[in-house]
């Protein structure tokens, strides 16, 4: 508009007429669209490049082959994947096992890093020196290094199955193909009865909790919450349990001619990528715990101190609700991390979302729709994890003053 | 002005990216050799030696490839790759032609690119140890097998124990080194994969005769190079230097007396084969000596087997079914006329 009037007004106007090309207002927007212009220019010739050429290759394109037979083998497969499941299920699988890495791996991984953490604080020179040196040694030695040692050098080196060790003679096994635990199988309705008691355990504790804090801040009276919880919870399902006339048996693995069939059985590709993941994320999260803690000032401790409150209390309802401010971004930096680094089980053949996926490419030729997938669940899983870290991060927040 | 006058140029040159490349063929000319996509490492086949030099059948193809075009054996450029990279790599343009031990499937031939030939006839087979006493794999219920991912070996290994109703457990891996380290130290009973490369497999175990090879061949595998579809003139010369190595040595012509052939022969086969009579070379983009350079420089068909798998060699095959057509095998060439 400036320009326009400008150009209306020509001489008479005291402002300087000016060519419109020369109008800073003109010129930004014409800056702003040619941006725009390159942007979608690539991104349009990126996507049509990709469709004319593979057209003129003759490689089909579209989402349709997930439905073909896949016709290979899992060796884990948490979800059913019959004989005659699709490339899609397949995939499906490889989801599913990614993620059970990536949540034992998680939990494994915080219960670890806090240890550590906290124990780098400690006044205890030997033990803060152990925790120092976990520290700098796992997290400067490559992950996929750490995923080859533990595979080849600790689990591959374990007896062969006819020599299995067993910790509890005739119970669990263990040897070069894995862990084999026995397997729980529970009569009548004791299965049920004890799922039934720890929901219905879970829910009293969170009422009662709830309800004692109310009372707390209304009269200041005390109810020992924790022991009830802990009673509620582990009590009611072993009076199910108890009611079902203790009705378990349970299954332990059989020798056969080459292995042991039967009982819970854990691929020692699983072992190694969990372990490895954890201890080596872990070493991480001791970090940004150690960082954490040393974030809130001392004068906070030494004012909780002087008003009488005990060094747990201290920890609990001072330094911690503090730290974890500053702990819980970079934690959710390590959880993803390590969801994302569980991609290197193709190295050791544990069949997760890479490496199903990565069969299925080779095996239908569909590499871009195969990546296109990669990338969408990765991306979902990164969004997710991040969106439930950001909720957590946002009521810690709130605890400020 | 000269903004917009950019800004066209660059469009104009994004859309110029999508244009035509040039025949595979002109551009292994322009480029001096041939990109070529082995096995990372399989004894036999393609494997690379202490001085770096890759050896093989499939090693040979590619100069067979590099002498018909180049008169020089040795104008070629190795691409070591995996099972699961190598289609993607022959697609992409990342190699001119993939000569990696890779089976001939109907799915591969009208989806992945073109097979230019078969350059070994192989079948899946079974390796176990012999402690384990074993004879069959009929006895192989309930054994751990470990196998390669991304080849038509873990779709065989499925189907077979399908078909054969018996239960097995499944430890895959995406690069061979891993597989065999494996089966090496006791993670799995059995290894599978094409009985050729059984051999080779067992020459790079601690203790290669404590392992014996299963007499079941349970899939028919016929491996071959390949190229990218839509490429005639390419596939033409590839498809033609594959023959050309069967063709000599059903005619009798060898690295030693192909001299003394072109010179003095009244063979009118071998004077064409040779160049000496028509213009097959010249028809197929090279020169009319491509058959002579091949056979001079690499060898016949018979010659590059012996050398690299034949019974004189560590892993010890037999001719076998890679025979000649006329000595009862499947090796056979249309005729050049």
């Amino acid at each position: 508009m400036a320009a326009a009037d400008a150009r209306r007004d020509g001489g008479r106007d005291a402002r300087p007429s000016v060519v419109w090309y020369n109008d800073p207002k003109w010129r930004s927007l014409f800056f702003q669209a040619l941006t725009l212009l390159v942007v979608v220019g690539i991104g349009w010739s990126i996507v049509h490049n990709t469709a004319v050429n593979l057209e003129r290759r003759h490689i089909a394109q579209g989402f349709d082959f997930l439905s073909t037979t896949a016709g290979f083998d899992i060796n884990q497969t948490p979800i059913a994947y019959p004989k005659d499941a699709s490339y899609g299920r397949a995939i499906l699988v490889g989801v599913a096992n990614t993620v059970i890495v990536a949540v034992i791996g998680i939990v494994l991984a915080t219960i670890i890093g806090f240890v550590v953490g906290i124990g780098r604080l400690s006044h205890n020179v030997v033990f803060s020196a152990i925790c120092t040196a976990y520290v700098e040694t796992l997290r400067n030695i490559p992950v996929l290094l750490q995923i080859f040692f533990w595979y080849f050098a600790v689990l591959g080196l374990l007896p062969a199955p006819r020599n299995s060790l067993q910790p509890i003679t005739g119970w669990i096994f263990i040897n070069n193909r894995g862990i084999y635990l026995p397997e729980f199988r529970f009569g009548g309705f004791a299965g049920w009865g004890i799922v039934i008691g720890l929901a219905v355990g879970i829910l009293a504790a969170v009422v009662i909790a709830r309800r004692a804090r109310r009372r707390q801040q209304a009269t200041g009276e005390q109810f020992p919450v924790g022991r009830v919880a802990t009673a509620l919870i582990l009590g009611l399902p072993f009076a199910a349990f108890a009611a079902s006339g203790f009705d378990l048996a349970l299954v332990p693995a059989k020798k056969s001619t080459f292995n042991l069939t039967g009982g819970i059985e854990l691929i020692p590709s699983l072992i190694a990528l969990t372990l490895a993941l954890a201890t080596y994320t872990a070493s991480f999260i001791a970090e940004v715990v150690r960082a954490g803690i040393l974030a809130v000032s001392h004068g906070q401790t030494e004012a909780a101190r002087s008003l009488g409150l005990s060094h747990g209390h201290t920890l609990r309802f001072i330094v911690i609700p503090q730290a974890m401010r500053v702990i819980v971004p970079p934690l959710t930096n390590q959880f993803l991390n390590l969801t994302k680094n569980s991609s290197l089980a193709v190295a050791i053949g544990y069949p997760d979302l890479v490496s199903t996926g990565g069969i299925v490419l080779n095996q239908s030729g569909q590499a871009i729709e195969v990546i296109a997938i990669w990338m969408a669940i990765y991306l979902g899983t990164s969004v997710l994890t991040s969106l439930v870290m950001n909720t957590y991060n946002r009521r810690m927040a709130i605890v400020e003053r | 002005m000269t903004t917009k006058i950019s800004v066209a140029a660059f469009a104009a040159a994004l859309v110029a990216a999508t244009a035509a490349q040039a025949g595979t063929l002109d551009d292994v000319k322009n480029k001096g050799f041939v990109q070529c996509g082995v096995n990372t490492g399989l004894a036999g086949f393609s494997i690379s030696d202490a001085s770096g030099n890759w050896k093989g059948l499939d090693a040979d193809f590619c100069r067979a490839l590099a002498a018909a075009i180049f008169n020089d054996a040795n104008k070629v450029k190795f691409t070591p790759l995996s099972a699961k990279e190598r289609f993607t790599a022959l697609q992409s343009g990342e190699i001119d032609v993939l000569s990696r031990n890779t089976t001939w499937t109907m799915s591969r031939d009208t989806k992945q690119g073109k097979f230019a030939g078969v350059m070994y006839y192989d079948g899946q087979g079974f390796m176990v140890r012999k402690s384990l006493g074993v004879k069959s794999a009929k006895e192989l219920g309930g054994a751990t097998v470990c196998t390669q991912t991304g080849t038509t070996t873990e779709l065989n290994l499925a189907d077979w124990f399908r078909a054969n109703k018996l239960e097995y457990k499944l430890v895959s891996f995406e690069k061979d080194a891993e597989v065999v380290k494996t089966y090496d130290t006791g993670g799995c009973d059995v290894l599978t994969t094409d009985a050729s490369g059984l051999y080779g497999e067992r020459l790079k175990l601690v203790k290669p005769d404590e392992h014996m090879v299963l007499p079941e061949i349970i899939s028919k595998e016929p491996l071959g190079p390949m190229v990218r579809s839509g490429d005639d003139a390419w596939f033409n010369v590839v498809k033609w230097t594959y023959f050309a190595l069967v063709q000599a040595e059903e005619l009798g012509v060898d690295s030693k007396n192909v001299d003394d052939m072109a010179a003095k022969t009244d063979n009118p086969e071998i004077k064409r084969l040779l160049g000496k009579d028509g213009s097959f070379g010249a028809d197929i983009g090279l020169t009319n000596a491509w058959a002579y350079q091949i056979v001079k420089l690499v060898g016949n068909y018979g010659e590059v087997f012996e050398k690299n798998v034949g019974v004189n060699t560590p892993l010890k095959i037999e001719r076998g079914i890679n025979a000649l057509w006329t000595k009862g095998g499947l090796q056979y060439s249309p005729p050049i006329r």
